[in-house]
């Protein structure tokens, strides 16, 4: 136990020990009937309130690899790394207009993830099944890297082996199987205390020790100044890049599954929409977060081992005593497992709903579907897991870059789906090849580049795409998710005319125009039903047999 | 039938066009406690974003009268599941 910070450690697994039996407490809170159906277990029985709703996306979108990869970003990178903030400010607006539809309508039909309205809205089963891949494919990086969290905590503490890491998800995943999104929800509230406590800690006691801003401000010049000769700034450059990355992953933020699970767990559409006017406090608190990554250039912190995410572990171990320190990297590793929780039970319900469920076993019981559910979010936890443990972390970090561009393939088909049904099935899933074939053509050609300039590594090594690869005369580069998307687009809107020009049909919509807009008072609205049996609009008559 | 359209929409553009508008704040001065421009306008632009999103809320916000229905809703659901539960515990259906 040579190099281990007994004290730090003892309080980072107190606060485990905590959350692990709140996690399993949690399987009584707000109690259901029966936890052994999808609603229940996947969606929290549908009926969170603004508080909850609050800490549960919250948990979910600012995720224990934002507060340490922002800093690291900003550390290593100056003020690009300032992106999340714009990023986080425009996407609550955006959000607004559209996923309180997706809410609506998906009370309605009782859609439980995003590809169940796929499959509803243009009557495609195989648009659908895309739509759950792209999910699922693009989550399972997002959960290793919340283990990269963790690690950087560990590697920290001085703790060795990957031991730790393991007992740490196991456990975790042991209390998603029993208590579904109601664990992750309870949790949630432990993190956030946690997190703010130690951000307003952090902003007040770091700055004071290192003599104010603008010591904190000058480091980061001078750091920054030598290279492109931009100091705290953006280089003219860079500037196109940093608002299409802000706008891009904006877009996609609310594209993932997991996202889609904390909204549709809502109780209804005011909780919604007061909570994109009160999310905001997060993104102030990531402001903060952000420019931890300064104030490490301006206390000299070395990263351990040359990993960039330990630089906030350290710059707190060498700023706070031992049991301060002890909380941030509780509050930290705890914001590891919310999302990591909402992101495999998110993972689940795609897969049991829009592959189990449609293509295996068409007659799933409720019962059947949440078994399902329950092991598959185990299965995705243990890949997590494994990913971390066999292969380079870099990987899990490059397939994250991918993720995000791949999400945002997702986009025609489900938020412009929600406002339209003028694209064609066909149109989409062939917008869907174009845009993937493009985003990971770009994404392969971008090489990752060293302070002097020289190539490091020739592949996916960014995601911001030099416009002069395109033939332009231009120095800017774009997020190469939006390029794909507009790639998507294109190819949608082109075969689109052409189906249409042909007469192909274009299927049945499974949902009416006013699902789109539905409250939870009106009597369409249902609690548990059975998505795909989705009454055509109009059939009242089914509805009110089978309740 | 409902709508959720609304010219009050029209006012969240802002929020999400001012934050893109990167060459226009991408500058030093002026300074606010030692913190560069760029970074205490982002931060300023959080407070936008609440802002109008509160803004917009609270002017297409419905009646109270829906407002009432939509809580009788769910205090009913609350009333209906603990009278499962407290079914279950007594062994009937």
């Amino acid at each position: 136990m040579d190099g281990v910070n007994v004290v730090e450690l003892t309080i980072v697994i107190v606060f485990f020990l905590i959350v692990t039996v709140m996690g399993f407490v949690a399987a009584r809170w707000r109690r259901a009937e029966s936890l052994m159906h999808l609603d229940e277990w996947g969606l929290g029985g549908r009926s969170f309130g603004t508080w909850i709703t609050w800490f549960l996306l919250g948990g979910d979108l600012y995720t224990a690899y934002t507060f340490v990869a922002v800093p690291a970003l900003m550390f290593g990178a100056g003020a690009a790394g300032f992106f999340a903030v714009p990023y986080t400010v425009v996407i609550y607006p955006l959000v607004f207009l559209v996923v309180i539809r997706l809410w609506s309508v998906s009370h309605v039909r009782g859609f439980v993830t995003p590809a169940d309205f796929v499959r509803s809205r243009f009557d495609s089963p195989g648009l659908a099944l895309l739509v759950a891949l792209t999910g699922i494919v693009a989550t399972m990086p997002y959960i290793a890297l919340q283990l990269v969290g963790i690690e950087a905590i560990l590697k920290a503490m001085g703790v060795e082996g990957e031991l730790p890491l393991i007992v740490a998800f196991v456990i975790l995943a042991l209390y998603t199987y029993n208590s579904g999104l109601r664990a992750p929800a309870l949790i949630a509230f432990v993190k956030d205390t946690l997190i703010y406590l130690t951000i307003i800690v952090a902003v007040i006691v770091i700055p004071t020790k290192l003599g104010g801003w603008d010591v904190v401000f000058g480091a980061a010049e001078e750091k920054f100044s030598a290279g492109t000769g931009a100091g705290v700034l953006l280089p003219a450059t860079g500037q196109l890049g940093y608002a299409t990355l802000a706008l891009g992953s904006a877009l996609a933020l609310f594209l993932y599954p997991h996202s889609i699970t904390g909204v549709l767990a809502a109780s209804n559409r005011d909780v919604l929409k007061r909570n994109m006017s009160a999310l905001p406090v997060y993104s102030l608190a990531l402001g903060f977060i952000a420019l931890l990554g300064f104030m490490a250039i301006a206390a000299g912190v070395t990263p351990i081992g040359e990993d960039g995410n330990t630089i906030v572990p350290v710059l707190f171990q060498e700023m706070f005593p031992s049991w301060f320190a002890g909380i941030a990297f509780a509050a930290i590793g705890i914001g590891a497992l919310v999302p990591a929780a909402i992101m495999s039970i998110a993972a689940a319900n795609l897969f049991t709903r829009n592959i189990y469920k449609e293509f295996l076993k068409r007659d799933a019981t409720p019962r059947q579907e949440a078994q399902v559910a329950k092991i598959v979010s185990l299965v995705v936890k243990l890949g997590a897991v494994a990913a971390i443990l066999f292969i380079d972390p870099q990987f899990s970090i490059d397939l994250q870059l991918i993720g995000g561009v791949i999400i945002l393939q997702t986009l025609p088909a489900v938020a412009l789906g929600l406002y339209t049904r003028w694209l064609h099935r066909g149109g989409l899933i062939a917008g869907w090849f174009a845009g993937m074939a493009a985003g990971l053509l770009m994404l392969y050609n971008i090489p990752r580049l060293g302070p002097d300039g020289t190539v490091v590594r020739e592949h996916f090594g960014g995601s911001s795409f030099a416009l002069s690869k395109l033939g332009l005369d231009v120095a800017s580069s774009v997020y190469a998710g939006l390029l794909a998307l507009l790639a998507n687009l294109l190819v949608a809107v082109v075969v689109t005319v052409v189906l249409r020009a042909m007469k192909v049909s274009d299927g049945v919509d499974g949902t009416a125009e006013s699902d789109y807009t539905a409250e939870r008072e009106d009597p369409t609205f249902r609690d548990l039903p059975d998505p795909l049996e989705s009454a055509p609009p109009g059939a009242a008559g089914e509805r009110a047999t089978r309740r | 039938m409902r709508s959720d359209r609304s010219p009050w929409n029209w006012l969240l553009l802002v929020p999400i066009v001012v934050p893109l508008l990167v060459p226009v704040f991408n500058r030093v001065e002026p300074t606010l406690f030692g913190w560069p421009f760029f970074y205490w306008v982002q931060l300023l632009f959080v407070g936008l974003g609440v802002l109008t999103t509160v803004l917009v809320y609270r002017a297409t916000r419905r009646s109270p009268a829906d407002q009432a229905a939509a809580r009788a809703a769910v205090t009913r659901d609350a009333r209906d599941a603990a009278a499962r539960t407290t079914d279950d515990r007594n062994g009937g259906h």
